[in-house]
């Protein structure tokens, strides 16, 4: 494609920043893996540890750069980007959603009703 | 240029079949509608995940304890080094596809080969140090004892560190309890392989060595496994243990509930697979660019759409290792 050859001339400066960027937010994922702050594990945040959160958006961000900057994402059109992007992030909302309110909901039944499972 | 398909006559009439919807070729867009819809497959295994862990939240193990090794450090204690290590890796090859990618739009077939071979090498490391891990996880490392209700108990001496079935069993030397192989009795029966000790010898070992305690799977407060007493322990391996757990498999796991083995297999598996795959795809391609396929066409598009499977193989292993390895 025409136009693509015209900006693709020299991409190598920004594919080496994307990746010293998710190197290090990797790195600091497993140091804070490692570690464990007393302050992030204890404290919660919409029934989860603030850690798990931390986990959860720095992947959500290296998801974010590889998608766009790997996978050139950034460069399709409106359209395929959308139809791409919003189908995925709105399915997999909805799927985890009502699957963790289910897990949580077993779980509290595993907890609180008559049932012994520790023997 | 347009595709690496001929040329119809029939570019600049919308209706022919020469319009480019989305300003992408077909190849392309297909390629990105296959990844949405492996996206959701994985989501569901992940989300399922998700539901289970939610349901034991309090007895779920504890992927430090659990994926601890590192190649020729034998019995260092290594949480998830290795598997960062791994992760480097298929970022790293990630990177090399983009600039094979990219050396492929300026033409250039000699870069194109060298980042593309260093991508295959990459992700065939990958793989090996998957299958190293599972050798790990199947293989066990302390060993544990599991009661009637499928609860594992592990051993801990009294400064709180893991102990292994093999520094606590007094092996009973006059034992005569044989595997049954299809070879005696009857040819369509026979028994798995029988754990390396008797819950009795495990049980006397117990016994005697006053320092032992169990640990249950349950979590604490801080996230810990909870420790029995003494006398708890006692009584716990006197009337629940009733077998021992060396390992894991799909029906027993001796780090915890066996759904964390069957979901690490699965989703592991999996994703190994989709980067075996990969590499398959990434060499037959490799072969097209050293015979100068793109060079003839004069379009390296073939490059992006496999580069695109691979960068999403290494998308997926960003989530995987956040929740199975960190969260």
């Amino acid at each position: 494609m025409a136009h693509d050859t015209a900006h693709h001339e020299s991409n190598t400066g920004r594919i080496w920043k994307v990746f010293i960027l998710l190197s290090v937010v990797t790195i600091v994922e497993v140091i804070l893996g490692i570690i464990k702050p007393a302050f992030l594990v204890e404290t919660t945040l919409i029934s989860m540890k603030l850690l798990n959160w931390i986990f959860i958006i720095l992947t959500i961000y290296k998801a974010y750069y590889i998608t766009w900057a790997f996978m050139h994402m950034e460069g399709e059109t409106k359209g395929l980007r959308r139809s791409v992007v919003w189908t995925g992030v709105f399915l997999i909302c909805y799927l985890v959603f009502i699957l963790l309110t289910e897990g949580d909901y077993v779980f509290e039944v595993f907890k609180n009703g008559y049932v012994s499972w520790d023997f | 240029m347009e595709t690496t398909v001929t040329k119809t006559g029939t570019e600049d009439k919308i209706w022919g079949g020469g319009n480019q919807p989305l300003k992408v070729s077909y190849g392309k867009m297909m390629m990105w509608f296959f990844i949405l819809s492996d996206a959701l497959t994985f989501s569901g295994f992940l989300a399922s995940y998700g539901f289970s862990r939610f349901k034991f939240i309090d007895s779920w193990p504890i992927a430090d304890e659990v994926f601890n090794h590192f190649p020729f450090l034998h019995g260092v204690d290594a949480p998830m080094y290795y598997v960062a290590l791994m992760t480097f890796i298929l970022i790293f090859s990630s990177v090399t596809m983009v600039l094979a990618v990219d050396a492929g739009h300026r033409m250039q077939q000699k870069k194109v080969i060298f980042y593309m071979f260093l991508t295959i090498i990459g992700g065939a490391i990958f793989v090996g140090s998957q299958a190293w891990e599972w050798k790990n996880f199947i293989k066990g490392e302390y060993g544990a004892v599991e009661t009637k209700g499928g609860q594992i108990l592990q051993f801990v001496d009294g400064e709180g560190h893991r102990v292994g079935l093999k520094d606590i069993a007094i092996v009973d030397t006059h034992k005569d309890r044989a595997q049954h192989e299809r070879k005696n009795g009857i040819w369509f029966k026979k028994e798995a392989t029988l754990p390396t000790y008797t819950i009795e010898e495990i049980r006397n070992g117990f016994e005697k060595r006053k320092d032992l305690l169990i640990r249950t799977q349950t979590l604490t407060e801080k996230g810990q496994k909870t420790i029995l007493s003494r006398t708890e322990s006692l009584k716990r391996m006197q009337a629940d243990a009733i077998g021992i757990v060396e390992g894991a498999n799909l029906t027993h796991n001796e780090y915890g509930t066996p759904l964390f083995a069957n979901f690490f297999f699965f989703i592991t598996g999996f994703h190994g697979f989709h980067v075996f795959s990969g590499v398959v795809i990434n060499i037959i391609i490799f072969i097209n660019v050293i015979l100068g396929t793109y060079e003839r066409r004069k379009n390296y598009e073939m490059v992006e759409k496999v580069g695109l499977y691979w960068h999403f193989v290494d998308l997926v292993w960003v989530f995987v290792f956040t929740f199975f390895y960190l969260v």
